[in-house]
């Protein structure tokens, strides 16, 4: 899928946790390399992060997470996207944070693209971004 | 023969250097300060003993704080633990102590931290996770069976509702018969740095801190062994900040803690005596020694020269430390146990009271039981085997030790000096100073690693193609269910009329100005939940809005 202006990136931290260094580093990271980025700050709820997708509406959408609360959040936030008829192919999905990896599969079945723990080069995620574009 | 290091440097160093090129074109610590390839006594030319150092329990306590330090006793092992619901964490506790931990450490699931019961609908999939999940008095009590209080010290993680949980934990030592006056632990409380990096808050400023003095002002009369906060750079460091600026946020979080303490019409010496701190330990080794003996320098001066103190108790910085969670890899697990145990080394080296080491799979997850034995374990090695604690600050006098230690302390020094001129901690925060330090910092050493001028074995080096699979801890999956199931039986069980009666006494107390703390032990004996006294609160108060920075 190609675009025509800046890829537009939804940066955001659903369930309770307030580590937030993973996902500020990527926002900055993905601003860096041209990318529109709006980042939510903590404690998004699944309707406040579909809403804010909407009203942006952006290309990429990045959870971060680091409660172990995916398995129970990620599918209510794809249902309130879905809810207000974003079309979850048409946006890129993809999360980082303390996801194990034998929940990797399960999330991706949700629909995210690309799973990046903890470790991850900010620079594998910008391509991952790019190729998806291109 | 070179007659001093600046002659050596330039003439026998600097040959050297032409023809074998240095490793790297800076050598630096994690505050960015120059590291020279030797130091000597030139680099402590006008260092005078007495001054920067003096002796282990005497000001300004840059030995240590006690005179005996580890030779008496030894640090206490605190290991940090709790998830699904109190009695599992009853459990872990238990087994914790009968492999030798000396006091307990309480973590609690997200909701509780954020005043949300588990039952509620807004915190499902976030129940005892993280931590323990501990709703109403009924839990606490189910938490502390048969762990006698008046012995065991208890640590707990909590934040914005420390005073909901300090008042739980009272009820029910009273409960165990135990008078409150042996009761012993420590409240982290400190809600500062939640607005800076860890993110549990829940109410504004001005009521967060009316919270903290009133706990403050009531432990010091009811129960005096608890050090009512802790004041925390760990969370500030995690997030990204240098060794430096984790000192500096935080001391003058703990400035900004007394002034209004004494604004609460309370007294230095007597609450600064009840004041812990938390540090993180990461893996640049001398620099963090030198960070604890700086941090402890400088406590002691701003205590006398700021506050005039006159209690060598308040002067002294007290403190826990835990190894770095931030440089513990998701990849190759078992090097995180070496990275702990050097880590651990510093802290210990650098005068900690307690210490947590990390477990080696806490990247992935809460540690399995065999990771936090082995965490355990690291410690005691230390302890029993190295023979690390049989001499008091053995670092003591080494040039570089010495010469980091200064300028550390003057690093810190310029940072509090800027903090002061802004206004203090809490402005600071609200302009979003620390919070943009912290970023720049994490930002920078995320580019460091890309770019491999800094190296992290196992991530960007020295790389395994297959790493094997690690086997996590996994919370139960019906935890949240099972929750929901108790809170059922609580509100069955409990006198809805005695809960509705102390949740308006506290709605009137907390409208006005008494201590909070007797209505939140009264409310909590009739087994009001923590979400109900916490929406009570938000209803008068109102909630903290996040200042979010990029």
């Amino acid at each position: 899928m190609k675009l025509n202006q800046a890829v537009k990136v939804l940066i955001a931290k659903p369930g309770l946790d307030g580590h937030d260094r993973g996902a500020k580093v990527v926002a900055r990271s993905l601003r860096d390399a041209g990318m529109e980025v709006i980042y939510t700050g903590i404690r998004q709820t699944p309707k406040m992060i579909a809403e804010t997708a909407l009203q942006e509406d952006v290309n990429v959408v990045g959870l971060s997470i680091l409660s172990g609360a995916h398995l129970e959040i990620f599918p209510k936030i794809i249902k309130e996207m879905e809810d207000r008829d974003i079309n979850i192919n048409e946006v890129l999905l993809f999360c980082g944070g303390i996801i194990p990896d034998e929940d990797v599969e399960r999330v991706k079945k949700m629909g995210f693209h690309g799973v990046f723990g903890p470790g991850s080069d900010t620079r594998d995620i910008i391509k991952f971004i790019n190729d998806f574009f291109s | 023969m070179s007659d001093n290091k600046k002659q050596w440097l330039s003439t026998v160093y600097m040959k050297a250097k032409e023809k074998f090129s240095e490793r790297k074109s800076l050598f630096a610590t994690s505050s960015g300060s120059k590291v020279e390839p030797i130091y000597g006594p030139e680099d402590l030319h006008s260092w005078n003993y007495h001054e920067k150092l003096g002796f282990p329990g005497e000001y300004p306590f840059t030995r240590g704080i006690q005179p005996t330090m580890y030779r008496g006793r030894l640090w206490t092992m605190r290991q940090y633990a709790g998830f699904g619901d109190a009695a599992e964490s009853n459990a872990r506790f238990k087994y914790l102590i009968s492999q030798g931990q000396t006091g307990i450490s309480v973590a609690f699931d997200l909701p509780t931290q954020i005043g949300y019961d588990s039952d509620d609908e807004y915190v499902e999939g976030e129940v005892g996770k993280v931590g323990v999940a501990i709703s109403s008095l009924a839990d606490m009590e189910a938490l502390t069976k048969d762990l006698p209080l008046d012995q065991v010290t208890t640590s707990m993680t909590i934040n914005a509702t420390g005073g909901m949980l300090l008042a739980m934990y009272a009820a029910a030592a009273k409960k165990q018969g135990v008078s409150l006056d042996k009761i012993g632990g420590t409240i982290q409380n400190d809600i500062l740095k939640e607005y800076i990096a860890r993110g549990t808050y829940i109410f504004p400023a001005k009521q967060s801190l009316r919270l903290l003095t009133d706990q403050m002002s009531w432990c010091f009369t009811n129960a005096p062994r608890f050090n009512t906060i802790s004041i925390s750079g760990y969370h500030m460091r995690e997030a990204g900040c240098t060794a430096a600026q984790e000192v500096a946020f935080t001391i003058a979080n703990a400035i900004q803690y007394s002034d209004a303490a004494i604004e609460a019409g309370l007294n230095f010496d007597e609450f600064a005596s009840q004041f812990s701190f938390f540090w993180a330990c990461h893996s640049v080794f001398f620099e963090e020694v030198a960070k604890f003996r700086a941090a402890k320098r400088i406590w002691a001066k701003i205590a006398k020269e700021k506050y005039g103190s006159q209690s060598p108790r308040a002067q002294m910085l007290r403190f826990h430390t835990q190894t770095g969670g931030a440089t513990l890899t998701a990849q190759q697990v078992d090097n995180n146990v070496v990275r702990t145990a050097y880590q651990g080394l510093s802290a210990v080296l650098g005068g900690t009271q307690s210490l947590h080491t990390n477990s080696r799979d806490e990247a992935l997850a809460i540690p399995t039981e065999e990771s936090a034995q082995l965490a355990l374990r690291t410690q005691q090695v230390l302890a029993y085997e190295t023979g690390v604690a049989d001499v008091i600050d053995p670092l003591a006098g080494s040039y570089y030790i010495e010469s980091l230690t200064d300028s550390l302390e003057k690093e810190i020094t310029s940072y509090l000096d800027k903090i002061a001129d802004m206004g203090g901690s809490l402005a600071a925060i609200e302009q979003g100073y620390q919070q943009r330090e912290i970023q720049e910092s994490a930002y920078i050493m995320q580019k460091q690693i890309e770019e491999k001028s800094k190296i992290v074995v196992g991530v960007n080096d020295f790389i395994n193609e297959n790493d094997p699979p690690v086997k996590v801890f996994r919370v139960d999956p019906s935890i949240g269910k099972k929750r929901v199931q108790q809170m059922k039986e609580l509100h069955k069980i409990r006198d809805l009329d005695s809960v509705t009666k102390n949740l308006n006494e506290l709605k009137i107390a907390a409208e006005g100005t008494t201590n909070l703390m007797p209505f939140l032990i009264s409310s909590f004996e009739s087994y009001a939940t923590i979400g109900e006294v916490c929406s009570v609160l938000r209803q008068v108060w109102g909630e903290y809005q996040e200042n979010v920075t990029l």
